[in-house]
């Protein structure tokens, strides 16, 4: 199936012969050939292969539309709570730069003691579950044939299930988990045996199946009161989990270390994460790094949260990161993740290409503050390592609550998470194996009695699913109501008429996001804000964001609502682009008719870049055509701009109007097609504008022949000039 | 248990070792938290170690639920849930994913616990 670039992805399509669709390889796939390349006008020392079709960042309109990529993988966190929107948003992620697509469980899901089927709704995240994730392998393969590089679909193989959703995601093609048994046990108070039991035979299969596996180390961050103290602990986690993956075998490249700098700002950020991310790497040459943004802190301002993503990257380019790791304040705006996924994307990939490069121009200075605290938080951790042993192992250490205390390890504040070691979820049942134990089937960790002879464990069966996928069991669905093909046909009819809702969580569901200053206190602007929602029409309006500006002189508030309407795209009334000549066309024409303008930043105005960018030779401007240009600079009249061209005979004036306050770009152009008429010219010159603010609509209504906003080149404006030279009927070389 | 913090005094013994050293240091005694975890993981089995055995076995979840419900029950899962399968594939000369629909069903697990209370033999 190839993805046309004008289309959307076929959900039908998809879903066709799902039971028979198979993944077309397994295990992680990292950026291929990482290092120095040329793009554009530049050389590059991080950056991978590019892609084949991408959406580069905006400013890459001056440098050529290059798209360059990061040499690490690029992680989007996704959690629209049903598959069929998950994967519209995988593939506008792809097309800015995602390879790791990482989809967020349903709520629940890791104290469900089994595998889930179908494709119910979740909450907060999506339902695991096989038809899911064949589903969104399926349309991933097709994704990453359109990006042209491969995708890294993952998910978690934690809660009391592990051992089957590893093998699950193993037969599914998924390349990716999260998988740490002290997760379970700290968060999700599995019992800790039954944790560790269920962690190594889960490790196996994933190790067998090439899956990358990262963490849960950078929970303890997000949890502990005092985030920043308990980075030895941090290191003593990884280790663990580090340790306990080696020996059951999984290779050390695909150990990856899940690490959060500790704090942010208004905290010295750099001073304290710095060390931290410099001795986890140290301590862990070898494994690798996935770099996750720092969260705790995030509330609901994106723009807070885009300043802690950038200082994180600054710690990826001073340190080291093979994933680095995007993820929005949405969850907290309760707005599920949508669009500043993208946003969250583009983020990376700017800051990480902006320090391209970084540690060949400076480098770090251990001989200072760096060396000692960098050695300081090593020590720390071995002493951490110590005390468990002491305290009896690593099971009485939990029950000692060693973990998550808000201390700088050795200081100790006595609020660590405590489980005890015959409690929680799951507690008495694993059970020791038999001396005649036995699993006839492959990648099965631990004793295993298998008759005389047999070199392989499935031989037995005559394979297992791992060998023979065609074994596998399909269940498409359990619930007649809860699923994806009962969701599809609620929105049949508007998909049909082709209907138009704006969207934040699923296909349809109307909901926009609005922001708006108001002059009054933080209290009475929220409720105003709801207020002036509802009076305008929306529903379910609730406030996702408030901001002080000033006790008393205002707030910032953002809220989201729901529209109950849909707009019918085949009833908008939709000005046709304007159609760009040839550049031969253009030109032969002006060396028919000698053409000449005259150009001007009008009112007060001293913005001169844009209409230079216009009328330049370098920029590619109007010149280029042997259009005679007379700038006569900024700030200038209307009337003296026009008086020019009078004089000097123009066929054409270009008025530039950037500042827009008060509407006084409105104002120029008025006043520019008023005094052309007064002067009796208007209807012989050409008058045209152009400005940031300014659109072609906009300017025919305030009199002028064409205007030009943002995006504009030359030859737009070129071809213009020449089609309504053309329709004055100039062919008589009649100048003003 | 809280603690000040007493780093300068704990320290002592580790100051003098070369970076290379107590890198080392730390993985050794990392090694040694981790071992017994390892071994317990190697001698033990849970109903969800089982049912991954079932489903790479060719069993859908439902029926791996079933039997690992029904295993648990007997008191076999000690013996693996994919064994009984196949013993009492073996025992019946069935095919083993039919014995899996008797275990299922609850049929079975008296054979199978006469073959081992008989010593396996």
């Amino acid at each position: 199936m190839t993805l046309e670039v004008d289309e959307k992805l076929n959900l039908n399509n998809l879903l066709t012969d799902l039971q028979s669709y198979r993944p077309r390889r397994k295990g992680w796939t990292w950026r291929s050939r990482p290092g120095t390349r040329e793009l554009g006008p530049f050389t590059y020392n991080q950056v991978s292969e590019p892609l084949k079709q991408s959406c580069p960042l905006p400013a890459a309109k001056y440098f050529n539309s290059i798209d360059p990529q990061p040499d690490c993988v690029i992680t989007t966190e996704i959690a629209s709570g049903r598959f069929e929107d998950d994967i519209r948003r995988m593939r506008m992620a792809a097309w800015h730069g995602a390879d790791h697509i990482m989809v967020i469980r349903t709520a629940g899901q890791s104290h469900f003691d089994g595998l889930i089927e179908g494709t119910p709704e979740g909450v907060g995240g999506v339902p695991i579950t096989r038809k899911q994730l064949r589903a969104t392998r399926k349309a991933l393969d097709w994704i990453e044939d359109e990006v042209g590089r491969p995708i890294n679909f993952h998910s978690y193989v934690s809660g009391v299930a592990g051992p089957e959703v590893a093998v699950l995601l193993a037969e599914e093609g998924v390349n990716g988990a999260h998988q740490d048994p002290q997760y379970n046990v700290l968060y999700r108070n599995v019992n800790m045996h039954r944790s560790f039991v269920d962690a190594a035979v889960a490790k196996q299969i994933m190790a067998a199946a090439g899956m990358a596996q990262i963490d849960g180390a950078h929970n303890a961050n997000a949890t502990a009161r005092e985030a920043w103290k308990v980075m030895p602990e941090l290191m003593v986690q990884h280790a663990i989990n580090c340790q306990y993956s080696i020996m059951v075998g999984m290779p050390k490249d695909k150990i990856c270390l899940s690490t959060v700098p500790p704090t942010s700002p208004p905290a010295p950020c750099i001073s304290l994460d710095l060390p931290y991310a410099v001795a986890l790497r140290q301590l862990f040459e070898g494994f690798r790094f996935r770099a996750q943004m720092n969260t705790k802190y995030m509330e609901s301002c994106t723009r807070e949260v885009t300043v802690t993503h950038v200082l994180n990257a600054l710690l990826s380019r001073l340190t080291s990161a093979d994933i680095q790791s995007t993820i929005t304040p949405d969850e907290g705006r309760n707005v599920p993740w949508h669009y500043n996924n993208i946003h969250g994307v583009n983020t990376a990939k700017q800051a990480l290409l902006g320090l391209d490069g970084l540690l060949n121009m400076v480098s770090l200075n251990f001989d200072g503050e760096l060396g000692v605290k960098v050695r300081e938080l090593k020590e720390r951790a071995c002493l951490f390592m110590e005390e468990i042993i002491a305290a009896g192992g690593y099971f009485s250490a939990v029950s000692q609550s060693f973990f998550v205390d808000s201390g700088m390890y050795p200081e100790r504040n006595g609020d660590g998470i405590a489980r005890q070691i015959n409690g929680g979820v799951g507690v008495g049942t694993i059970v020791p194996r038999d001396i005649d134990y036995m699993a006839p089937v492959c990648d099965h960790f631990g004793y295993n009695a298998l008759p005389a002879g047999v070199t392989k464990a499935c031989e037995l069966i005559g394979d297992c699913t791992l060998c023979s996928p065609d074994k596998i069991v399909w269940i498409d669905e359990l619930d007649k109501e809860d699923n994806v093909h009962c969701r599809m046909a609620e929105q049949e009819v508007g998909r049909r008429q082709g209907l138009l809702q704006p969207e934040v969580q699923w296909h349809g569901d109307g909901i926009v996001c609005m922001t708006m200053f108001l002059p009054a206190a933080e209290r009475v602007a929220e409720f105003a804000a709801k207020s002036i929602g509802e009076r305008m029409g929306f529903e379910d309006v609730e406030v996702i964001h408030k901001q002080i500006m000033h006790p008393a002189e205002g707030t910032l508030v953002e809220v989201k609502g729901r529209i109950p309407f849909a707009i019918n795209p085949a009833e908008l009334v939709i000005p046709p682009v304007a159609e760009t000549l040839t550049e031969d066309a253009i030109r032969q024409y002006v060396v028919d008719h000698k053409f000449k303008i005259v150009a001007a930043t009008v009112g007060e105005d001293e913005h001169s870049v844009g209409l230079r960018e216009i009328l330049d030779i370098k920029h590619g401007g109007i010149e280029r055509f042997g259009i005679e240009c007379h700038y006569l600079g900024t700030s200038v009249p209307v009337e003296k701009l026009a008086d020019a061209a009078i004089e000097l005979g123009a066929d054409a004036v270009l008025a530039s109007t950037v500042i827009s306050h008060a509407d006084i770009h409105r104002l120029n152009m008025r006043r520019l097609h008023q005094y052309c008429q007064e002067r009796g010219i208007r209807d012989k010159l050409i008058v045209v504008c152009g400005g940031t603010q300014v659109t072609n609509e906009l300017a025919v209504a305030e009199g002028m022949d064409a205007g030009f906003g943002r995006g504009t080149k030359g030859v737009h404006v070129a071809s213009l000039l020449v089609k309504r030279h053309k329709e004055l009927g100039s062919d008589n070389n009649e100048h003003v | 248990m809280q603690r000040q913090d007493d780093f300068p005094e704990r320290r002592v013994q580790l100051a003098a070792l070369s970076d290379a050293e107590l890198k080392e240091r730390f993985w050794q005694l990392t090694e040694q938290v981790v071992q017994p975890l390892v071994e317990l993981a190697r001698t033990y089995t849970s109903p969800s170690v089982e049912r991954s055995v079932l489903l790479r076995m060719g069993f859908s979840s439902i029926q791996a639920k079933e039997i690992i419900d029904k295993c648990v029950e007997k008191g076999m899962l000690g013996k693996g849930a994919g064994h009984a399968v196949w013993r009492l594939a073996q025992l019946e000369n069935i095919a083993y994913l039919e014995a899996g629909r008797h275990l299922a069903q609850g049929a079975g697990w008296d054979r199978l616990q006469e073959f081992w209370q008989m010593g396996g033999e």
